[in-house]
């Protein structure tokens, strides 16, 4: 029984590296073709049919690259920062619960690879390591923008992560746990039983901060490239930058999971309808990502901190108090 | 018809207004309406409806560049051609030399002879495109419309001298019996309906 866990345990989480690596290829294909779209371009169509192996040709790019470390930066951070960034992406899917149990040759498995029950708090706190990529390799760099950069990410990150926690526990309060299993099934008997009804507030305000946690166009900050040229990333090449970037688009797919498990149902009783439905959800939340990139400007620093601290810091608390209220009385 | 309505430099009574521009909140109370008024007033979701509705209408205007080419105006000055005269395939070209003189950039040079016929004939013509900057003033000075612009913009070189010989830019035989040379509409060249309001010339007086 040990080995048989240990060895389930091993093959989702290669599973889970190799597919996500995957998709955050394709997230950079379906981003440049929605873009383009957007903006009446073709986007990609060179490379393969309709540009479908411009992702390949990028992963030769990026591997085959030089991998320059700058004379003047810290070096051993330098070298270590994007690996926190894609690590930490990584090991935030740990307590995801990516489908519904399914029986495989009378084999049942549990598309997660780890039911602990402080799954929420883990995730949202593995994120938050994830800011030490940005953070660290921005002040490594030896490079004026790298530390605006990474300036902004601390002063971001504290302003956001106070939204995401407050906004979340009202929700927590609900169920009571905080296994997205247990949310998940929570919410299990329908769409009537979805947490949005309930707790609508907090889950536009988890979605404004998922935004900010991902670091997407509204709150593209930290990377803005017409004012601080890449951010953090400006000094890097090759492979290292590439981790940043898997890590950025991992940790885009995995709150495109979180967001509907929380709030949306999930994959609702389990079934492979509620899969289906589970999978729409989070295709629709990683367009969103996508969509508001074409749509909206970016905002200024000062103003996303007015945002979160002054606006959205003071209804999440005020929702905690109503739901709290709601549910003694 | 006179001059008033040019000199009138007085913008407020010609149609133009004011933009209508709000005063700044001064006061807390103010500066909070005007937040909850530009929140609520859901122009966010009005730029996310026109992006979506360009992506749904797929309305595409990439031209993709080497398969397909956007059509170019006649008179666009690209690479030079030499003409041939229509009525006897001849060249136009009597080697008068003015191109050489007027070009700017000296990058014309051309060398002629006396031919059996003590006709002037050119015998070495080339032109340096790498500094060439396709000004016309050639294509214009021309007395004979020999030397022209062509409309052929794809030209690569892996140095900067490149040069284009005489019989590269001449039209080909072929072409010409085919009766294909097009003629150059830039500057200097014939205006259309140029046969109808040829005059005699008054020689009577």
């Amino acid at each position: 029984m040990e080995t048989a866990y240990l060895i389930e345990t091993v093959v989702k989480i290669v599973a889970v590296l190799l597919i996500f690596s995957a998709l955050a290829g394709f997230g950079t294909y379906f981003e440049r073709k929605v873009l383009a779209f957007m903006q009446r371009r073709l986007g990609p169509m060179n490379v393969g049919p309709y540009g479908l192996l411009q992702i390949a040709a990028d992963g030769i790019k990026l591997f085959t690259k030089e991998d320059i470390v700058p004379t003047g930066v810290v070096s051993r951070i330098f070298k270590i920062a994007p690996v926190i960034t894609a690590a930490t992406a990584f090991m935030a899917a740990a307590a995801i619960p990516f489908l519904p149990s399914f029986t495989m040759f009378g084999y049942t498995v549990n598309p997660i690879v780890s039911d602990i029950n402080i799954g929420i708090l883990y995730i949202l706190g593995v994120m938050g390591i994830g800011l030490y990529g940005p953070l660290l390799g921005g002040m490594a760099s030896a490079n004026k923008y790298s530390l605006i950069s990474a300036a902004r990410g601390a002063a971001v990150f504290i302003s956001y992560e106070v939204i995401t926690g407050l906004s979340i526990l009202a929700p927590i309060m609900m169920v009571g746990s905080l296994s997205l299993v247990d949310f998940n099934n929570y919410q299990a008997g329908g769409i009537g039983d979805w947490i949005i009804w309930s707790q609508p507030v907090a889950f536009v305000l988890f979605w404004i901060a998922a935004f900010a946690e991902t670091g997407r166009t509204p709150f593209h900050l930290v990377a803005n490239d017409h004012e601080i040229i890449d951010g953090f990333g400006t000094e890097y090449s090759g492979m290292r930058w590439g981790l940043f970037f898997i890590g950025e688009y991992a940790n885009m797919f995995f709150i495109s999971f979180i967001i509907p498990l929380l709030f949306l149902g999930g994959f609702g009783d389990g079934t492979f309808l509620g899969a289906l439905a589970f999978l729409g959800k989070v295709a629709f939340f990683f367009f969103f990502f996508l969509w508001t990139r074409a749509a909206w400007p970016d905002v200024r620093p000062d103003q996303l901190m007015w945002l979160c601290w002054k606006v959205l810091m003071p209804i999440a608390v005020i929702n905690v108090v109503i739901t709290g209220f709601v549910m003694m009385f | 018809m006179n001059n008033e309505q040019f000199n009138d430099r007085n913008v407020s009574e010609n149609g133009y207004y004011l933009v209508d521009i709000q005063d700044y909140p001064t006061t807390g109370w103010d500066k909070f309406t005007r937040v909850v008024r530009r929140t609520l007033r859901g122009e966010l979701f009005v730029g996310l409806w026109v992006v979506l509705r360009e992506m749904i209408r797929f309305d595409i205007h990439t031209v993709k560049y080497p398969e397909e080419k956007m059509p170019i105006g006649p008179r666009y000055r690209a690479v030079h051609e030499m003409k041939r005269l229509w009525e006897s395939d001849a060249e136009r070209c009597i080697g008068c030399g003015l191109c050489e003189k007027i070009c700017i950039s000296n990058c014309i040079r051309m060398d002629t002879k006396i031919d059996a016929n003590s006709r002037k004939e050119v015998t070495e013509y080339s032109i340096n495109l790498g500094r060439c900057i396709f000004c016309g003033y050639c294509a214009e000075v021309c007395p004979e419309l020999a030397i022209t612009h062509g409309g052929e913009y794809e030209n690569a070189s892996d140095q900067r001298e490149h040069f284009i010989l005489y019989e590269d830019m001449l039209t080909p035989l072929d072409k010409m019996k085919a009766g294909t040379q097009l003629e150059f509409e830039g500057f200097g060249a014939i205006t259309p309906h140029e046969d109808e309001r040829v005059k005699k010339t008054p020689l009577a007086y």
